[in-house]
This record gives C-alpha cells, sequence and structure tokens, in this order.
C-alpha cells in the first residue's frame, strides 16, 4: 500500500530566513509520526506547507498519492477533506457556536448531507471527546482543555484519514495533556486514521507516536521510534530527552 | 536611491494596501459568491451603527444650526438659516461625520476581529475547510461597508436635518413644511450627487483599510490593538483625503 504522505527535500525560506533545509518525512497508512523540534525550528511550518497553507520552495510534498503543488484550487479542497489539522491554537471561531462550529466544515465543502445527518455527525462528534453538553455554547465559555476538545471534534468531523496535530497538549496542565493524549489514541484506533504529531512534549509524544522524527536545522535529522532514540549518545539528540 | 526608513516603510503599506486592493477586485466578480455572509455583515455594519450614527447627526444638525444664527442675525439674513444649514449638512457634515464615526465603530472593529482571526488561525482553518477567507471575510466586509455607508448617511442627514429643525424653532417658529421646502429648494442635484457618490469611496476606504489591518496583523494581542487602532487613524485620515479629491473632482466638473 502507498503510503499516506511523502516528503522529499523539502525547503522554505522566509527572506534570509532558511526554516526548512532538505526535510525528508515518510507516513506510512496507520502509523503516528511525531515530529519533534525546538520552538522556530519549522515544525508549524512543515505541516502548514503539507496542508497548502504555505507554499514549499523547492521539494516534493505527496499526500494520498496527490502532489500538493500541481493541484488546482478546487483539487486541493478535495484533498483537504481527507486531512484533519489540528491548529496550534484551537482556531474556533470565536463569532459561532460550538454546534456552528462544528458544522463549518461540513456545509462549506458542499457535503451532499441533510440538516439531520449534519446535526448527528455534531453530536457523534462531541460525544467522541465526552462535551455533547456543550453544543450550544460560545467557545470563550470553555476552558483551555475543552477548546481543545472541541477543536479536535471539529478536526475529526469530516472523518479524514490523515490528521495534523500541531501542539495538542502545549499549553495544558499534565493531566489534561495526557487526557488529550489518550483520546487521540482513541479515535485514532476507532477510525483508522494516519498522524503527524508535532510536539515538544515528551510524554505526549512517547503516548502517541509509532516513530519520532527529530527536526533540527531545517533537516531531519533522526528517525526511529522513541525508545530508540531515548537510548541515544549523539549529543544532539541527547538533550530532548533529558 | 537610498529613502528614509519611514518613507520606505510608508511606500511599502501603501503598495502593500494597493495591492490588497487589487486582489478584492480580482475577486469580487468570480464565483463562489458568499451571499448569507454578506447579508450577515450588512445587517452587523449598518443597523448596528444606526444608533450612533442617528444621534450624532441630530446633535451635529441642532448644535450647528443654534451656532450660524448669531451670524446670520448680523447680517439680517436670519431667514436663510434652513438654507444653509441644509446645504452644510448634505454637502459636508452628514457624509463626512457619519463617515468619521463609521471608521471609529466599523473599521476599528473589523480591524480588531479579523486580527485576532489571524493571530489565533481561525483564517487559515477557514482556508482548511473549503473556504476562500478572503472572499468569506473581506469581500463580504469590504460590499457591505461601501453600500451601507451611503445609506448611513442617507439616514444621517435626514436626522441631521430634523435636529436643525429643532434648532430653527427654538428662537423662532416655522412650520415643518416650509423649513423642508426652503432646505430643498436650495439644494440642486449637484449638491446632493456628489455628497451621495464620495460616501460610497468613504465606505470602500475604511472597510478596505480594516481589513487590510486586520488581514495583516502581527502576532499578539498587541497585534490585534495595533490594527484595530490603526485602522481607525488611517481609515479616519483617508476620509479626509477623498474628500478633499472629491471636492476637486466636483469642481473641475462645475458641480461646485
Ligand atoms: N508567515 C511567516 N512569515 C515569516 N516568517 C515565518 C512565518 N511563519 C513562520 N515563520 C518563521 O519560521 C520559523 C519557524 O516557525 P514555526 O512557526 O514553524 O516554528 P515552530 O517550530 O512551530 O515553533 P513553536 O514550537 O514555537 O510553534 C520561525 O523563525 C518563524 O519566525
Ligand atoms: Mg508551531
Amino acid at each position: 500500500m502507498e503510503a499516506a504522505i511523502i516528503i522529499q527535500d523539502l525547503y522554505k525560506s522566509f527572506g534570509s530566513n532558511h526554516v526548512l533545509k532538505g526535510f525528508n518525512l515518510e507516513l506510512k497508512r496507520g502509523e503516528n509520526l511525531a515530529v519533534l523540534g525546538k520552538s522556530g525550528s519549522g515544525k508549524s511550518v512543515l505541516i502548514k506547507c503539507i496542508i497548502g497553507l504555505m507554499q514549499q520552495d523547492e521539494g516534493e510534498i505527496n499526500v494520498l498519492g496527490q502532489s500538493i503543488r500541481s493541484l488546482n484550487q478546487d483539487e486541493l479542497d478535495h484533498l483537504r477533506v481527507k486531512i484533519g489539522f489540528l491548529f496550534q491554537s484551537n482556531a474556533l471561531y470565536d463569532s459561532m457556536t460550538v454546534r456552528e462550529n462544528l458544522e463549518f466544515p461540513l456545509r462549506r465543502h458542499w457535503m451532499e448531507i441533510s440538516n439531520k445527518e449534519t446535526g448527528d455527525l455534531v453530536m457523534e462528534s462531541l460525544e467522541n471527546v465526552g462535551l455533547a453538553h456543550t453544543v450550544d455554547l460560545m467557545p470563550a465559555e470553555l476552558s483551555g482543555g475543552m477548546r481543545k476538545r472541541i477543536a479536535l471534534a471539529r478536526t475529526l468531523i469530516l472523518k479524514p484519514q490523515i490528521i495534523l496535530y500541531d501542539e495538542p497538549t502545549t499549553g495544558l496542565d499534565p493531566i489534561t495533556s495526557k487526557e488529550i493524549s489518550e483520546l487521540m489514541n482513541e479515535l485514532q484506533k476507532k477510525y483508522n486514521t494516519s498522524s503527524i504529531t508535532i510536539s515538544h512534549d515528551m510524554n505526549c509524544i512517547q503516548r502517541t507516536a509509532d516513530r519520532v522524527i527529530l527536526l533540527v536545522d531545517g533537516i531531519a535529522y533522526a528517525d526511529g521510534e522513541f525508545d530508540q532514540l531515548k537510548a541515544s549518545t549523539d549529543p544532539v539528540i541527547l538533550p530532548y530527552f533529558e | 536611491m537610498r529613502l528614509p526608513p519611514n518613507t520606505k516603510k510608508f511606500l511599502e503599506e501603501a503598495g502593500a494596501i494597493a495591492q490588497f486592493t487589487g486582489r478584492f477586485f480580482r475577486e469580487v466578480f468570480r464565483p463562489r459568491y458568499e451571499w448569507a455572509a454578506f447579508i450577515h455583515q450588512c445587517y452587523m455594519i449598518g443597523y448596528k451603527s444606526l444608533p450612533l450614527v442617528g444621534l450624532t447627526g441630530f446633535i451635529m444638525g441642532l448644535v450647528l444650526t443654534m451656532q450660524l444664527r448669531p451670524s446670520l442675525i448680523d447680517y439680517g439674513v436670519e431667514s436663510e438659516l434652513p438654507a444653509m444649514v441644509g446645504i452644510a449638512i448634505i454637502r459636508e457634515i452628514g457624509p463626512v461625520i457619519t463617515a468619521l464615526i463609521f471608521a471609529g465603530k466599523i473599521g476599528s472593529s473589523i480591524g480588531a476581529e479579523l486580527g485576532s482571526m489571524k493571530v489565533t488561525e481561525q483564517i487559515d482553518a477557514m482556508e482548511v475547510s473549503g473556504t476562500n477567507p478572503f472572499k468569506y471575510l473581506v469581500v463580504t466586509r469590504v460590499l457591505a461597508s461601501t453600500l451601507m455607508l451611503p445609506v448611513l448617511v442617507l439616514l444621517g442627514d435626514a436626522i441631521s436635518l430634523y435636529g436643525a429643525y429643532l434648532g430653527v424653532n427654538i428662537k423662532a417658529t416655522t412650520s415643518f413644511s416650509l423649513y423642508y421646502t426652503q432646505v430643498f429648494d436650495n439644494l440642486s442635484f449637484g449638491d446632493v450627487i456628489p455628497a451621495f457618490v464620495k460616501s460610497f469611496f468613504f465606505g470602500f476606504a475604511i472597510g478596505i483599510i480594516g481589513c487590510f489591518k486586520g488581514f495583516n496583523s502581527s502576532k499578539g494581542t498587541e497585534g490585534v490593538g495595533h490594527s484595530a487602532n490603526s485602522s481607525v487613524v488611517l481609515g479616519s485620515l483617508m476620509v479626509f483625503i477623498l474628500d478633499l479629491i472629491a471636492v476637486q473632482v466636483t469642481d473641475i466638473l462645475g458641480l461646485n
């Protein structure tokens, strides 16, 4: 079976700030990959390139057999239905209720579903994250952990094949962040998704990742299982696992 | 040629706004048309600013009349009061005051709203949800403010003229119909049309500047505050600059 995502020789700069300098990655179907890197190392830039929010300068990004750069807007929108993106800052729409937030992707992607089905999907996603009772609240009325769950529910509502998590546990207390990690695992099993998790939360990575890639100086510096990297004596890798 | 840093920044900003405006005209005619969002914005932008526009218009009309009266008495032309006030309100005070209020209320709220959507990645989230955020957020807001400001100006003018009517009546009694006959007999199309036309431009400028500032907001809450603030400052300034251009144009066209 083909891989879910293949990235070859990815380059991305902002002016003289060279962020990605020949990054490579392969995500197999059903795999959970974690990308670990310092703040500002370009982790968010990497996954924004994958979903086409940023354009790479050079290199090839292939998602579910399609090269991102060669797609027109319609094709890109179609592909995006199959990719879920959990934003670092949740990106819940402040002006909309939780229900409207969850309905947004369904309605905007021209899904051919009835209002009843939309309602059912909203409730199903909310139940998945254990927050069915918040359906008529505004995002501002929720706690940080709840907002993250709602964002997760919105990401999953289209039943994506691939999920990109941008620091799913940053800014949460250890207990909540453990809950979110467990939720990620649960949903991964339930829907059999492949995922890339960007993080510097070691506990989260250890819980969720099958494999870890270390992003250092714009390249995939190391690639292996969590325990393998943890046992490494390489002075570049060591500080991440202390 | 080396430019001083401030000049360079100014030119860069002007260029960026011009580009943003160009993008607006490219996207506005292309489908998918966001009708629902547009109607919603018209409601938010138009209806919500009506009380403020009405109140300020009313006060301006009243105050202007009361302040003009003594001078007119000095010249012995007190009977011309309605005509003078009418001209002042319709041609200048109405459009400009309304536009400034509009810049303060709507320009800043657009700047702050889009700014916070930008820094919390809501704009990116829309894009990955099959929505063109420029169309959904910018085009709808700019169109709504372009169309709503002239409507607000008309309503503001009417309320302002009513305020002026009360002002006229404080020291003398004029019937309502006589007052309105005096006002409108002195107004020609050359007074009304340019004032109406320029308010479209005011609305457009305020909308596009608010959206530009919000869309290009820098990270953090500070960036959002700055977007809101500079939307108002630049928006108000543009109102005066456009007003200056409008008076030149009407002059050349012989409408003054
Ligand atoms: N839109 C942009 N314009 C210019 N520079 C950018 C832009 N987005 C990111 N950068 C730069 O790219 C670099 C990597 O940013 P990125 O957001 O990917 O970091 P990150 O690894 O996700 O860090 P964090 O863990 O803090 O989220 C930073 O130096 C940042 O300044
Ligand atoms: Mg990041």
